[in-house]
């Protein structure tokens, strides 16, 4: 229905290398020249013939985002019938979220789930046969959406949002009671208070907006410690992950003696796994430097994998690992299941008082990985990761809807120095409460009726 | 065997607020209409508070009277005290209240009605509808007289299957003791209309000969009174006027009430209706509200030739001896004598979701539904869908489309799309919150927003119409001249502007821009602007709001207009929403029992989802293309 201009990434987001950035509608182009630039600087897309492949930079406040091409298809002739521009980025997918955000900031709004072909079927481009499929795409993404924003509902997303709103609510309450019933309720120096709460809500909500700007999560990744006792497979779970052998792997107990990191990709996800040596009591030197440092490290990190051996009994070093574990946020990863089992997975819980997922793996046989990275992604997306308790908003369309809560209550703040009428006020409030609720997909409905007649002892 | 037997085009049923306009809509409309009654002498009565509007009720008034409806007239003539509410904000939420003399307004309804042509006042009480084939042909009364008819408008109010308690007192009267009318319950469930049972309830009346107003604060009429017809002269209608007064309950009045709670029917379970939640009874307020010490009560007289005071902010259930105790607890009242008890009443009403926009049910055709018993409450709310759902009787009979309003137009759209869409769970009250447009709704310019449009359908005179259009000409015509007229940043004007405590200018400026200062206003800047022409009062009002205003204004209209992309989608009535795929159940369960008539609609119901609107937007469209393959 709406015919602004969208844009969304358009591939899936996979550390694929390359993916594109899609723009569609009446402004896709101008959108696009607003941080597209060119090698000679001069070339505007806006004067380019449809159907022609463009080589150049994407740049945000003057500073290069990454090298790529634009494909620019004018209407009628592309997907959408509409206007349509492709970036295709190179810089994998932490510049692609990038390019999206700065094409959002210059005017494009976050694509719906299957928005374009939504797009494409009802401006006529798709025909009949497809439209099915096209109901299909819809649904299955809602339900797709459905469930992140379900999983998020137990998170710190959805907690922290929700306390926003219902500060809102709390003031536009006692706005709209005082309108409806003047007689009861005086709105004599309301304004005052009402410009140090919205003050401080704005806060909050440019806070969350920089975490996504600044999250250490997008750009750095989650921070992953791997921790097990010496042999007990930390290295070949981790190459298992990179796919590749990267750190040396032996049977003699205590080979890494450093600290290794490497960084993987996955479901949009960025882990940083860092590889320790294993902890047990030694008085090797190099090796005692070696375990300082992985405990140095599982305090600092987002997510500890704990690889415990199923092979062996549970001993002095796995208890130390355990203590170390209580802090954090983990993971526990029973190796070695292609061998005779000594401990089990209730053995290993009786441990850990049952504060933590225990997942039977082999890094041998690469079994038990997929439940590995399910369980990571369902920690992130829940919130169950995040550093230092902050908040991370993790999607675009997250982002677009808080930018557009925070310029609402600027612009409460601007009634309020321009001595508005109170009135005024509770318009742009509502349209604030309005975005914070599509973050957590909560319509308004009856919410602010219910919150007068609740809080206010209205009418005569 | 001889029956009466009589012809006509529009019944209308019941003769309040609700039954007044839709009757009167339809006769001035050139329909053959009769409007019965169960008591002729309480037409367009006011069974509880003495007044007319108030926050969003005074909007509803206006655009009722900008369609051409009644009821803004007869307050202007049988107010007794006026006042604009909310004068210090914004202009979208100034609201006019009048306090009515109750008598006169009710007799003087009841003039205008004898004195319309093709209106028959008939005191009889409708028994049954005579409906074949889902479509209504005419009504019986009681004393089985026939009356075929085109079209049917059930404005019953408060009266179906009324109650009235009050401790352990259970009268079967509607309002002030009047006759409830028993019989048309039965026929409408007959013929699948679903009833619900809503309550309310309304304060005694105590003589004000007992009243001492020492003890009160008076509380008296605006200094200059605004009329609420836009066809009334404001000149004409400034008078003496009577004032209310303003006392507190106390914590011996809570104590009286807490001790008797359980003697209330309200909460020994005697009285199961829904009440609504804005005008909760005293011992209501004092059970959820316990932390507050005191609250309002204010004293209204009913009228000028009458001792009736009424005692707003204190209804209730309770017994007689405990209400005697607990008025006479407030200052002011020690020596209060009840003319009429306090009580609530119970009343059959509908769930208005069985109505179409147009008011007339989806399932029986011809048959219109206004007011009170659409499960709505207050006078203004009845009026605003009585003069609706009788333009559309008269439009149906003639074969034409019906009139709607939608959300972005009037507060009246706003009203019926919630009562017809939304699920409602107490009597519905409008409230300015309610309205997404209120900036664009305003009071002061229902006339520009409605007036052609009551003219189109032919409420409106023609003078009245070209006293509009010029209106608007002068409107536009000033606003582009102060747009234009450049105001330079000599000596003269930055002493002018510093002594309103306005920041001089650094170069030339438009009055306009003058005008957006918050400081500042049209009337304001008339010492700098020689060239002003001579405008009446309501066009310089409009031009100061809409340049002042503009940048919000501005904003609202972008919103409508998103707003109106998704209503302008109609969801045609042969739809089959169980050809729809991938609808989820709930939705299906609810489009298919609620029938909305546009996408718009559609997504305001609750357990439709955006994605269940999405997938119906390709459905809709997909059929589109099939038919034009075709």
């Amino acid at each position: 229905m709406k015919n602004d201009t969208i844009a969304a990434i358009s591939t899936a987001v996979a550390n694929s290398g390359i993916g594109i950035v899609r723009i569609s509608g009446e402004r896709a182009i101008a959108v696009a020249d607003k941080v597209y630039r060119s090698k000679s600087q001069k070339k505007k897309l806006v004067d380019q013939p449809s159907h022609t492949v463009h080589y150049g930079y994407i740049q945000d406040d003057n500073e290069v985002i990454d090298e790529v091409l634009v494909t620019l298809m004018r209407a009628p002739k592309s997907y959408t019938t509409e206007d349509v521009v492709e970036i295709s980025c190179h810089g994998g997918i932490y510049s692609m979220r990038r390019v999206l955000d700065a094409v959002i900031r210059n005017g494009a709004r976050p694509a719906e789930p299957g928005e374009f072909t939504k797009r494409a079927f009802l401006n006529g481009r798709i025909d009949l046969s497809q439209a099915e499929a096209v109901i299909d795409v819809i649904n299955a993404k809602n339900q797709y959406a459905l469930k992140s924003s379900l999983s998020q509902l137990k998170g710190s997303v959805y907690k922290k949002i929700t306390e926003l709103r219902k500060k809102i609510l709390s003031q536009l309450a006692f706005i709209e009671a005082a309108l409806d019933d003047p007689e009861h309720i005086s709105l004599d120096g309301y304004a005052k208070s009402l410009e140090q709460e919205i003050k401080r809500l704005a806060d909050q909500i440019r806070e969350l907006i920089n975490s996504s700007d600044n999250g250490r999560i997008l750009k750095e990744g989650i921070q992953t410690v791997i921790l097990g006792k010496p042999n007990a497979g930390k290295s070949s779970i981790l190459n298992t992950l990179l796919k590749e052998e990267r750190a040396i792997v032996t049977d003699v107990a205590g080979t890494t003696r450093d600290v290794l990191e490497e960084t993987i990709s996955f479901d949009g996800m960025l882990l940083n796994l860092v590889d320790t040596a294993g902890i047990r009591n030694t008085e090797d030197i190099v090796e005692k430097i070696g375990i300082g440092k992985a405990k140095e490290k599982a305090k600092q990190a987002d997510l500890v994998i704990y690889v415990a051996d199923s092979s062996t009994e549970v001993d002095e070093n796995d208890r130390e690992i355990i203590n170390v574990l209580k802090e954090k946020k983990g993971i526990v990863l029973l190796n070695k299941s292609d061998l005779p089992q000594v401990t089990s997975e209730e053995d290993l819980k009786e441990y850990l008082g049952g504060f933590f997922p225990v997942l039977t793996v082999s890094a041998k046989e690469k079994i038990g990985f997929d439940q590995l990275k399910r369980q990571i992604y369902e920690m992130f997306y829940s919130g169950e990761i995040n550093f230092n308790d902050e908040i991370y908003i993790t999607n675009a369309r997250q982002k677009a809807a808080l930018t557009e809560a925070e310029n609402s209550l600027e612009r409460v703040l601007l009634s309020i120095e321009n001595n508005m009428p109170e009135d005024f006020y509770s318009i742009d409030l509502m349209d604030a409460y309005t975005s914070l609720g599509e973050i957590i997909g909560e319509a308004v409905g009856e919410d602010l009726i219910n919150e007068i007649f609740g809080k206010f002892c209205m009418g005569k | 065997m001889s029956k009466v037997e009589e012809f006509v085009d529009v019944v209308v049923v019941g003769a309040g607020h609700a039954g007044c306009e839709a009757a009167l809509a339809c006769a001035r409309l050139g329909m053959k209409t009769v409007i019965f009654t169960v008591s002729i002498d309480s037409i367009a009565l006011m069974p509880c508070n003495p007044n007319i509007g108030g926050s969003s009720k005074g909007h509803l008034v206006r655009e009722v009277d900008a369609l051409g409806g009644e009821m803004g007239k007869n307050i202007d003539k049988t107010f007794i005290q006026s006042k604009m509410l909310n004068r210090s904000k914004g202009p979208a939420v100034h609201s006019l209240r009048a306090q009515a003399d109750k008598a006169d307004y009710s007799r003087s309804m009841r003039r205008v009605l004898e004195q319309t042509e093709n209106l028959m006042i008939k005191q009889m009480e409708v028994a049954e509808l005579i409906v074949e084939d889902h479509i209504l042909t005419g009504i019986k009364t009681i004393s089985g007289a026939v009356y075929h008819c085109k079209a049917a408008i059930l404005c019953m109010g408060t009266y179906l299957k009324a109650r009235c308690i009050y401790g352990d007192v259970s009268t079967y009267t509607g309002p002030n003791g009047l006759q409830a009318a028993n019989h048309l319950s039965d026929s409408l469930i007959r013929n699948g209309i679903q009833i619900y049972r809503y309550k309310t309830g309304t304060p005694a009346r105590i003589a004000k000969k007992s009243i001492d107003f020492t003890k009160m604060e008076e509380q008296k009429g605006d200094e200059t009174i605004v009329p609420f017809s836009f066809t009334t002269d404001p000149q004409s209608i400034q008078k003496e006027q009577v004032s209310c007064w303003l006392t507190y309950t106390n914590e011996k009045t809570h104590e009286i009430i807490r001790e008797n709670i359980d003697r209330s029917p309200l909460f020994s379970g005697k009285i199961e209706g829904t009440g609504p939640r804005y005008c909760p009874s005293i011992e209501d307020k004092v059970v959820r509200f316990s932390d507050k010490a005191r609250h309002q009560v204010f004293i209204e007289p009913e009228g000028i030739h009458t001792d009736e005071m009424y005692i707003g902010g204190m209804s209730s259930s309770l017994p007689e001896d405990v209400q005697i105790r607990m008025y006479r607890s407030v200052p002011g009242l020690e020596h209060a004598q009840i003319v009429r008890n306090a009580y609530a009443i119970e009343y059959d009403c509908i769930d208005a979701r069985q109505l179409k926009l147009s008011l007339e049910f989806k399932e029986i055709s011809g048959l219109f539904s206004a007011g009170q018993f659409n499960g709505s409450s207050g006078y203004e709310e009845a009026a605003a869908q009585g003069i609706i759902a009788g333009i559309n009787a008269a439009r149906k009979i003639k074969g034409q489309e019906p009139f709607l309003l939608d959300r972005s137009e009037a507060y009246i759209g706003v009203l019926i799309d919630d009562l017809v869409t939304k699920e409602n769970h107490e009597p519905y009250r409008m409230m300015t919150s309610r309205a997404e447009y209120r900036l664009l709704l305003r009071q002061d310019n229902a006339d520009l927003r409605l007036t052609k449009k009551g003219h189109e359908i032919g409420l409106i005179d023609d003078y009245r119409y070209q006293k509009l259009l010029r209106k608007e000409k002068e409107i536009e015509q000033e606003i582009h001249r102060l747009e234009k007229t450049y105001i330079g940043a000599g000596s003269r004007i930055q002493d002018f502007l510093s002594s309103l405590g306005s920041f001089g200018l650094k170069s030339s400026a438009t009055l306009a821009e003058l005008i957006r200062r918050p400081e500042l206003s049209y009337d304001l800047l008339a010492d700098i602007d020689p060239e002003r022409p001579a405008l009446p009062k309501e066009v310089t009002d409009q031009v100061n709001i809409l340049i002042k205003y503009d940048g919000y204004l501005q904003r609202q209209l972008k919103q409508v207009e998103q707003f109106r992309k998704l209503e302008k989608r109609s969801i045609p009535e042969t739809i089959n929403y169980d050809e729809v795929p991938s609808l989820r159940i709930e939705a299906r369960q609810k489009l298919k029992q609620y029938q909305p008539a546009s996408i718009g609609q559609a997504s305001r119901i609750a357990g439709v989802s955006p994605a269940d609107v999405s997938v119906l937007l390709v459905y809709l469209e997909k059929e589109r293309q099939r038919k034009k393959h075709e």
